[in-house]
């Protein structure tokens, strides 16, 4: 082929792809072309990631201001909200010559949406473990197996994932449960259940005001599946939330929500409740967890940054290695926890009120408003910034 | 309010309503009014924002039924 012939193409990147460029932290330079406002609010994130933000309504006479900034050598990824535009200035940024251009298939609103199952070990009494890393917005959840059944927790909105894999892999969805009432995504427990004809289980503190039917998750009254030899065992752990609560599974996997993550911990004001809720966290955190085996594997509801995620894109820690690494395990003074969690927390999460309501049944937005209320970072621990 | 152009940018999605919107007022003379509809939600960001950065003087916008009206002012 000669020089003239050769054709160079825009290529697309899957999430999946991105997924895997993130957690191996591989290199990769970013073109957002959304504008500044979206920008700022939530972007792509990755540690050996760069990242630059021209609209692409300011690229339209021509995209020569994005390729001097844009290195040679690198793999480019252009972004925007959907699709389109990202494709539109692709497109010219290949005709201009440069290689390894890609777009992202679906945007930052797919990406937002995008889960990938990670399996996270074997169970001892029998099955396997998975995590549901929702990357984009840093929202974990998990699917337990075994003999034939399974059970999810803490689902995202998006409740086809967990239907195909659950297909996939031969088991039936029989009790679906959130650790408690989110307040930053909105839960698709119930959607799933009434898909997949589940029993759908909710910390009744935390569900005084849902306006649908549920099934009560009460302290040591194990869940069991696969003929009764995996058990969730739920442990009353307020802090986050008045209901929070922890599931132990087949008593090695510690399903802590958002009490307590890999790098941080719950904040108490989601609810309104801070200064009521403290003495609740501290509680669960220093008083619970303190009392239970170092070698618990801790599984959280969320992640804050992408440094949180392993080589494969899991996120997890030894309990006693967050006695020992994480800053919100390590306030001796009661006086100084208190203001670590009630003075100077992140933003909230963009629509918490909202989404609470959606979760507790009491608003029915359609799918283009509770996508619209998922937009933007999760922002459920207090150290996030 | 009065324009002196109206461009149909409904059921377009992104990029398509700037663009249309960039080529419909580089025909307006100075001065004059562009009324842009579009069907797209991220029209309304995009557009204040390209607005912004060309100069020219987003007069006016509103929603009704799912289209979005803007008023443009060419510079």
């Amino acid at each position: 082929m000669s020089e003239e012939t050769k054709q160079l193409s825009l290529m697309k990147m899957t999430p999946h792809a991105l997924t895997q460029i993130v957690a191996g932290q591989e290199e990769l330079f970013i073109l957002d072309v959304r504008n500044e406002a979206e920008f700022s609010d939530w972007k792509i994130e990755g540690e050996n990631i760069e990242i630059i933000n021209i609209p692409y309504f300011d690229l339209l006479d021509g995209v020569d201001p994005a390729l001097e900034r844009i290195p040679a050598s690198k793999r480019l990824l252009v972004v925007c909200a959907k699709e389109g535009s990202s494709q539109f200035i692709g497109e010219q940024i290949v005709e201009a010559g440069r290689e390894h251009v890609y777009y992202l298939e679906g945007g930052m609103k797919q990406w937002s949406e995008y889960l990938e199952p990670i399996k996270v070990g074997d169970l001892k009494s029998g099955g396997e473990i998975y995590q549901f890393v929702r990357i984009g917005k840093g929202c974990l959840s998990y699917m337990v197996l075994s003999g034939g059944e399974a059970v999810v927790i803490d689902t995202a909105r998006m409740i086809q994932p967990y239907i195909d894999f659950a297909a996939m892999h031969g088991v039936q969805i029989k009790h679906v449960l959130d650790t408690h009432l989110h307040a930053d995504h909105i839960s698709g427990g119930r959607a799933l259940s009434e898909a997949t004809g589940a029993s759908y289980w909710l910390p009744p503190k935390d569900a005084e005001e849902v306006t649908f039917s549920y099934h009560e998750l009460v302290e040591n009254e194990d869940l069991l599946i696969g003929d009764g030899k995996v058990n969730i065992h739920p442990i009353y752990t307020p802090g986050h939330t008045i209901g929070s609560t922890t599931f132990l599974v087949d008593s090695e996997y510690l399903l802590t929500g958002d009490i307590l993550f890999v790098a941080s911990i719950g904040r108490p004001d989601l609810a309104g409740k801070a200064e009521d809720w403290v003495g609740d966290l501290r509680h669960s955190l220093y008083g619970l967890y303190s009392g239970m085996p170092d070698g618990l594997i801790v599984l959280p509801a969320h992640f804050g940054k992408v440094t949180e995620l392993d080589k494969r894109g899991q996120v997890s820690a030894k309990l006693g290695d967050l006695f020992t690494d994480n800053p919100g395990l390590n306030i001796s003074d009661e006086t100084t926890f208190r203001r670590t969690v009630t003075e100077n927390l992140p933003p909230q999460p963009h629509a918490y009120q909202e989404i609470r309501q959606t979760n507790m049944g009491k608003i029915q937005p359609d799918e283009e408003e509770r996508r619209e209320m998922e937009m933007g970072p999760n922002r459920c621990a207090v150290h996030d910034h | 309010m009065n324009a002196d152009q109206v461009l149909d940018a409904k059921g377009l999605a992104c990029p398509m309503p700037i663009i249309r919107t960039k080529k419909a007022i580089e025909e307006l003379a100075s001065g004059q009014i562009l009324e842009v509809q579009t069907t797209d939600k991220g029209s309304q960001n995009d557009l204040t924002g390209w607005a912004n950065s060309t100069g020219h003087h987003l007069l006016e916008s509103a929603e009704d039924n799912g289209i979005y009206t803007f008023w443009i002012k060419k510079k």
